[in-house]
């Protein structure tokens, strides 16, 4: 590395590390005992992960933790959607390498993907094993990995194979998978139903995340619209949802869900509790983007509009062709950023009695079987959660580059 | 996909009204609680979801625990299948906003029964029999010789600060005339890790999560709870007074379990003993309690033989304390007041006449 590394430039990473971290005497102490308190640190958190922590508790409960209570002999349907899910996932991944943003240079399996796709196996091959999962479990986790990675390496190889026509229908893919999913969790269409309040764990968390952050979006466009409108009622109407909205922690909206709805609605015609909760997951984060997006819409300027009314385009068709795409870009990190939150946010849900992953794990740690393994199951649950949000994080970061080569960004009125 | 839902949920309602529309001319025992939850097909029961051995859920998915079992006697009663339930978590704050809006039939969540609780100009709820005496105890190692609270005069005791535990411990202490130097802290986490470091020699809390608490030790054997009680905390089944059928049916299920556990009758012998009493006319007292004769069970608006169901569902009362929180079960706590009337205790069921 370090002879490779073009010297004049830069120094090898060796040398910078010595020149920044011992430069001077002081800093050289400065730097020890931190190495000193990071081994430490470092050496306990090993020892109690190795010898004193009992895995057993994730291991015997990995179900509980995956799906809540999910009837098992419906649980085929989980794996089904899995492995759409991860066809999906192989298929769009290939495609995006296939066909690159114009500017970016096309290479089918860049650094990046080459580790992403050792890590991916590695994983696969590791994580089942670590849970001591049956093997039947464990040959599943195999299957699916192996076909995300082959539809990823068929949609690289064959993808430019298909005739352009076809392509277009390719991302539509996922707003029909995200139905098919729908009825394949909750059942009908000939499935046996599985009412939400046995729905837990991941599944649960995942699918209140998606469901809210789906919906929030074009919500949060129509407010942010609507506050920005010349129509008085509207402009009134967003201002005081948004502000409302704004001004009330999470938890007490959550409370007003689950328990005001069924005093004014007779029993039985209010939505499920979790329903319920999804809606205001979704109503609240719905006001967060509004914001975000109205920044966007203040950052166009006004002339980009002006012209579009001029060229006789009616106003929707300025705002959607001209407006929103500007305005989306510059509020695209301040609304992942909203999206991660809401991630976050589902946690709140095990407060008011659903079975999230952290409701999940606070029930698993109330069995006289798996008592005071907090440490544990919270680490592995900090360890989900940090995934789960750097996703989100670079696949924005991935859709930024993207939109900004695709065409510049700057309006050049 | 949610108006789906919402047309599917709508159904059985428009249903049970139908029901409760006939049940209206019928006469007899009219219960709308009860007409919704056979509509429905399934008992809504509101518990902790969270607590050792009251209820939680085991790896396979399903619920267990003490409050657990109430909801399976009260669906086998009412429904013939204990697994007909649908179990709500409820936190504290929102319990009694689920039960008085009708999100839950039936609240089982480790609740204290007390007076303004069980008043109409309170929450108006109907409290079912105690199936749990829990209150305030202390724990101590048992290499320390304290046995009793007298003991402690003059030691170290940690308590979580406030909260009525260390106002209680304060009380009483000081009716003993004893001193001691409370250790104060601000989360249980906290007072356990001290106590456990050996900071202080006793520790104090509810007995039930005492004993939840000390399955999480290094070594649960070496630590005693004392038998002195500092506190009050009967912890009762709840539904709403707005339905006082409903309220009956509930608490003669609970009392049913605890006077088979006085007549002897388990989940193992109920059918050697129905067959005994449908055989033998004397033995009136259990023809009338398994519905044999009489029309106990339709007085309540329940099957004739809802005592057959329920103890065949969850065993009778002594039998639910010893798997899910006594000396068989990880909690290991002693019966104490929990123990029959004629063994001293308190648990006690009026004559089913």
């Amino acid at each position: 590395m370090a002879s490779t590394a073009p010297l004049v430039v830069r120094a090898s990473p060796l040398r910078r590390l010595q020149k920044e971290l011992f430069g001077s005497r002081l800093d050289g102490l400065i730097s020890i005992a931190l190495l000193a308190a990071l081994l430490a640190a470092g050496l306990g958190f090993f020892r109690w992960a190795l010898f004193q922590a009992q895995w057993a508790v994730l291991s015997a409960n990995s179900t509980l933790f995956a799906v809540g209570r999910y009837p098992v002999e419906q649980q085929w349907r989980l794996w089904l959607l899995t492995s759409l899910l991860a066809l999906a996932t192989g298929l769009s991944w290939g495609l995006l390498r296939a066909f690159p943003g114009s500017g970016a240079v096309r290479a089918l399996w860049p650094r990046n993907d080459r580790w992403a796709a050792s890590i991916l196996v590695v994983l696969a091959l590791w994580r089942p094993m670590a849970l001591q999962l049956t093997l039947a479990i464990q040959a599943r986790w195999w299957g699916i990995a192996a076909l995300l990675l082959l539809a990823r390496w068929a949609a690289g190889r064959y993808g430019p194979a298909i005739p352009q026509a076809c392509r277009r229908l390719i991302p539509l893919f996922w707003p029909l998978l995200y139905l098919v999913g729908m009825v394949l969790i909750s059942g009908g269409l000939g499935l046996v139903q599985v009412p939400p309040s046995e729905w837990g764990g991941l599944l649960l968390t995942v699918l209140m995340a998606t469901f809210a952050i789906l919906l929030c979006f074009p919500l949060g466009v129509l407010l942010a619209l609507g506050r920005r409108s010349e129509l008085p009622l509207l402009r009134w109407g967003s201002v005081i949802y948004i502000e409302f909205i704004r001004g009330a922690p999470l938890i007490t909206l959550l409370f007003l869900g689950q328990n005001i709805l069924g005093f004014l609605l007779p029993g039985g015609l209010a939505p499920d509790r979790v329903w319920r909760a999804a809606w205001v997951l979704t109503f609240f984060a719905a006001a967060y983007v509004a914001e975000a997006v109205r920044s966007g819409l203040a950052a166009v300027p006004a002339g980009q509009l002006e012209a579009a009314r001029s060229l006789g385009l009616p106003m929707p068709l300025a705002l959607i062709h001209v407006m929103l795409p500007q305005a989306i870009r510059v509020a695209l990190p301040a609304t992942v950023g909203q999206f991660i939150t809401l991630l976050q946010d589902t946690t709140v849900l095990s407060l008011i009695g659903l079975l999230d992953l952290v409701g999940t794990a606070r029930t698993v740690m109330a069995n006289p079987m798996f008592l005071g393994k907090n440490a544990e199951v919270y680490l592995v649950l900090a360890i989900l959660f940090w995934t789960c949000c750097a996703a989100l994080g670079l696949g924005s970061r991935a859709l930024e580059t993207r939109l900004n080569t695709h065409s510049p960004s700057a309006p050049q009125a | 996909m949610v108006l789906l839902h919402r047309f599917t949920a709508v159904v059985p309602l428009i249903a049970s009204l139908a029901l409760v529309g006939c049940a209206g001319d019928g006469g007899g025992v009219q219960s709308q609680k009860m007409a919704a939850i056979k509509a429905r097909g399934s008992l809504i029961c509101g518990v902790d979801g969270k607590l050792p051995g009251f209820s939680f859920v085991g790896p396979d998915g399903r619920y267990s625990g003490l409050d657990v079992d109430i909801c399976k006697a009260t669906a086998a009663a009412v429904l013939s299948d204990p697994a007909k339930v649908t179990y709500r978590d409820l936190s504290a704050t929102e319990r009694f906003a689920a039960l008085s809006s009708g999100e839950v039939d039936l609240l089982s969540r480790n609740t204290t029964m007390t007076l303004s609780r069980d008043a109409p100009g309170g929450n108006a709820l109907a409290f079912a029999p105690t199936t749990f005496f829990d209150g305030q105890a202390v724990m101590v190692p048992a290499t320390s010789g304290i046995r009793s609270l007298k003991d402690l005069a003059g030691k170290p005791i940690c308590v979580e600060t406030g909260t009525s535990t260390e106002l209680n411990l304060a009380d009483r202490m000081r009716e003993l005339n004893a001193t001691y130097t409370p250790l104060k802290f601000q989360s249980g986490d906290q007072t356990f890790a001290a106590y456990l470091q050996g900071r202080c020699v006793a520790v104090t809390s509810d007995r039930s999560q005492l004993a939840a608490k000390r399955t999480g030790f290094p070594n649960p054997a070496e630590h005693l709870l004392l038998p002195d009680m500092l506190s009050k905390e009967p912890l009762n089944p709840a539904t709403i007074n707005a339905d006082p059928a409903w309220a009956d049916a509930v608490r003669w299920v609970v009392y049913s379990l605890i006077q088979a556990e006085e007549l002897g009758v388990t989940a193992a012998n109920i059918d050697a003993k129905v067959a005994e009493a449908k055989a033998n006319k004397n033995l009136a007292q259990l023809r009338r309690f398994f519905g044999v004769e009489g029309d106990l069970g339709k007085q309540l608006g329940l099957p004739a033989d809802f005592v057959v169901r329920t103890v065949k569902a969850v065993g009778n009362y002594g039998e639910m304390f010893e798997r899910n929180v006594g000396t068989g079960s990880p909690l290991k706590l002693e019966r104490g007041m929990n123990q029959q009337w004629r063994q001293g205790g308190l648990m006690y069921s009026p004559p089913f006449l």
